[in-house]
C-alpha cells in the first residue's frame, strides 16, 4: 500500500518531465532495430492490466464478464467488435469515465486505477469525434492536456509548436478548428491525447468518421507518427483491415457479454504502409481474423466451455 | 482588401438607410400636405428644429437616462450570470429556480415597476431597479441555456485528463456559455432604455422619460417626438456597442454552417 508515495513521485516526475516524446526513454529495448517483428518480449511491464472485469448498466444485460487482458510497454493493440458490443463503454472504464462492478484495472508500471491514472495525466484519450475547442486554436487545442497537468502556458505551447510539423501540422498553429478539414482536426486531436496521456493512449475509432481516402491517408499517417513515439495504444476499431494495418496484436470481441477476446498476432515487420494490405502474409492473417470473428458470432456456447 | 470589405458593408446597409431616408420624407411630406396639428405629429423638421434648440437640457436629460440603463443593464449581467452559474452548478437550483425564472418572464413587469417606486423612492435607484425588473431574466435564461448548450463529450474529455470541477468549468462550460450570454445581453440592452423611461415616468424629475412625459402634458409634439427619437437612438447604441463586444469576443468561432 505505498501508493500515495508513488503518487507524489508520479506527480513530481510528470512536472519535471511532462509526457515529452522526444525522449525516447520510455521506448522498449530493440524498438530501434529496423524490421523488428511486433511482438515483444514477455519481460516488458504491462502498462495495461485488465483482471475479472465486470460491468453493465442498470437493468440491462451485462457487458463484460470475468474479462482479463493485458498491453504491455509500446505495444500496439487493436480490439475489433461490432457495434453496440460495449466498446466505448470499455474505453470509459478504461479512461476511469465509469468505474467496473467488479474486477481490477491497472494502468501503468504503479498500477494506478483509471482515475487516479488520469489525474496524473498517465492516460490520453481520443474520443470517436475530434472534440477540438471552437474557441481556441490549433496550439491551444493541443496544449490542454499539459496546461491541465500545471505546465506554464508558454513552455506548453513551445513544445507543442516543436511537435507540429512531424503531425504534419506545420502552418496550421493559429488556426481555429472551423478552418482545418476534418482528417486534420483529428491529427490535432490525436496530438492532445498525445500530449494529455504519458504512458498509454486510447484511441476510440478515431478515423471512423472519415471518408475513405482520407482514413487511408491517416491510418499511414498514425503508422508514421507512431513510429516516432512508441507510445502504448490501445485502439478500438470494427475495420479488419484497419486493425491489421496498424496493430502488433488484435483482441476480438464478438461475443456479448464479452468475457474473453480471442487474439491474433499481427507478426507483420514494421514499419508498415498501406502496400502490405496487397501481401499473402496480410491476407492470410485478415482469413484467420476473419475466422475469430465468425467463431464469436457463431454463438458464445463454444466460448462457454472454454478453460479459463 | 480592407477596404473593399468596408464598402461592402456599406453597400450592405445602403438599403436601410435609404428606408430610413424615404420614411423622413415621407413624414415630413405627410404633416405638410394634409396639415396635421403639431400635437398629434409634428413635422419631422420642427422636431429637429426643437432637439437643436433644447440640445443642452437634453443631452442632460440623455445622460441621465443612459446612466440609468447601464447602471440596471450592469447589475442584471452580475447577477444574471451569477444565477446561471448557480443554476448550472446545483442539480437542485436546475430543477426550481430555472423553471421559476423562465416563467417569470411572463409576470407583466410593468405591473410590478410602481412597486419598486414603493420600495426605492424616486431617486435613481427605483428607475435602476425597474431596468434589472426587465433585463435580468434574459441575460439568467440565456447564459444558463449557454451553459446547458456545452458539449458533454469536451467534459469527459476533460475528465480524462484529469480536470477537476473548477477547471471544468473555466475552460469548457464558461466559453460555452458565452454565446448564450451574448444573446441575452443584446436582449437586455435593447429593452433597458424601456425600463429606464418607464422608471421615470413612474416618479422622477430627470431623464428623457420624465422629459417626453412633461412635453405631453403640455401638448408639445416636437419636444415629445424629440424624446422619443432619442430614446430610440440610445436603445440602438447599446445594441450595438454589446454587438461590437460580442464581435470581438466571439471573433473566431464559426459555425460549420455559416
Amino acid at each position: 500500500m505505498s501508493a500515495p508515495k508513488t503518487d507524489a513521485i508520479k506527480t513530481e516526475s510528470r512536472k519535471a518531465e511532462p509526457p515529452m516524446i522526444e525522449s525516447h526513454e520510455t521506448e522498449p529495448p530493440g524498438a530501434d532495430l529496423p524490421k523488428t517483428s511486433a511482438p515483444r518480449t514477455p519481460e516488458q511491464p504491462a502498462v495495461l492490466s485488465v483482471r475479472g472485469l465486470g460491468f453493465g448498466f442498470a437493468g440491462e444485460t451485462p457487458l463484460f464478464e470475468k474479462l482479463d487482458f493485458s498491453l504491455k510497454q509500446g505495444e500496439f493493440v487493436s480490439v475489433l467488435a461490432a457495434s453496440g458490443i460495449g466498446k466505448t463503454t470499455l474505453f470509459r472504464l478504461l479512461s476511469g469515465l465509469l468505474v467496473p462492478q467488479a474486477g481490477t484495472i491497472a494502468i501503468g508500471e504503479a498500477g494506478d486505477a483509471p482515475a487516479a491514472a488520469s489525474k496524473l495525466g498517465k492516460i490520453g484519450y481520443m474520443p470517436q469525434k475530434d472534440c477540438l475547442m471552437p474557441w481556441r486554436t490549433v496550439l491551444d487545442n493541443a496544449v490542454l492536456g499539459l496546461e491541465l497537468g500545471g505546465m506554464p502556458k508558454r513552455e506548453a505551447r513551445r513544445q507543442v509548436l516543436k511537435l507540429l510539423p512531424g503531425l504534419g501540422l506545420d502552418g496550421t498553429a493559429n488556426k481555429y478548428p472551423h478552418e482545418l478539414s476534418g482528417g486534420m482536426r483529428q491529427r490535432v486531436s490525436f496530438l492532445r491525447s498525445l500530449l494529455g496521456g504519458g504512458e498509454l493512449l486510447l484511441l476510440d475509432e478515431p478515423f471512423s468518421a472519415l471518408d475513405a481516402m482520407t482514413r487511408v491517408g491517416m491510418q499511414e499517417w498514425l503508422l508514421q507518427v507512431w513510429e516516432q513515439h512508441r507510445t502504448t495504444v490501445l485502439f478500438i476499431t470494427h475495420d479488419v483491415d484497419e486493425a491489421l494495418l496498424l496493430s502488433d496484436r488484435v483482441l476480438v470481441a464478438a461475443q456479448s457479454p464479452i468475457t474473453s477476446l480471442n487474439e491474433l498476432a499481427v507478426d507483420l515487420p514494421r514499419p508498415r504502409s498501406y502496400e502490405f494490405a496487397m501481401d499473402e502474409a496480410f491476407i492470410d492473417l485478415k482469413r484467420r481474423l476473419l475466422g475469430l470473428i465468425g467463431r464469436g458470432a457463431r454463438g458464445s456456447s463454444e466460448e462457454a466451455g472454454r478453460l479459463p | 482588401m480592407n477596404e473593399r470589405k468596408r464598402s461592402g458593408k456599406l453597400a450592405a446597409h445602403m438599403p436601410v438607410v435609404l428606408f430610413i431616408l424615404l420614411l423622413a420624407a415621407a413624414w415630413e411630406a405627410g404633416a405638410r400636405m394634409f396639415e396635421i396639428p403639431h400635437y398629434i405629429i409634428p413635422k419631422l423638421s420642427d422636431v429637429l428644429v426643437s432637439m437643436g434648440d433644447n440640445w443642452r437640457l437634453l443631452s442632460k436629460h440623455f445622460a441621465i437616462t443612459l446612466g440609468e440603463a447601464v447602471l440596471g443593464l450592469g447589475i442584471s449581467a452580475v447577477f444574471g450570470v451569477l444565477a446561471a452559474v448557480w443554476i448550472e452548478s446545483s442539480g437542485l437550483a436546475k430543477k426550481t429556480i430555472y423553471p421559476l425564472i423562465v416563467t417569470s418572464q411572463t409576470i407583466p413587469i410593468i405591473a410590478l415597476s410602481p412597486i419598486m417606486v414603493m420600495w426605492f423612492g424616486y431617486e435613481i435607484w427605483s428607475k435602476v431597479a425597474v431596468v434589472i425588473l426587465f433585463t435580468f431574466f434574459p441575460i439568467a435564461v440565456n447564459t444558463a441555456d449557454g451553459f446547458r448548450s456545452a458539449d458533454p463529450d469536451i467534459g469527459e474529455l476533460l475528465r480524462t485528463m484529469g480536470a477537476g470541477r473548477f477547471d471544468r468549468f473555466r475552460k469548457w462550460k464558461i466559453p460555452s456559455a458565452l454565446p448564450g450570454f451574448f444573446t441575452g445581453l443584446k436582449m437586455a440592452a435593447a429593452i433597458s432604455v424601456g425600463g429606464a423611461t418607464l422608471g421615470e415616468w413612474l416618479g422622477g424629475e430627470n431623464g428623457l422619460g420624465m422629459y417626453t412625459k412633461r412635453a405631453s402634458n403640455m401638448l408639445r409634439g416636437e419636444a415629445v417626438f424629440s424624446g422619443v427619437l432619442l430614446l430610440s437612438a440610445m436603445g440602438v447604441l447599446l445594441f450595438l456597442v454589446v454587438l461590437a463586444v460580442e464581435r470581438a469576443a466571439l471573433a473566431h468561432r464559426r459555425n460549420k454552417n455559416e
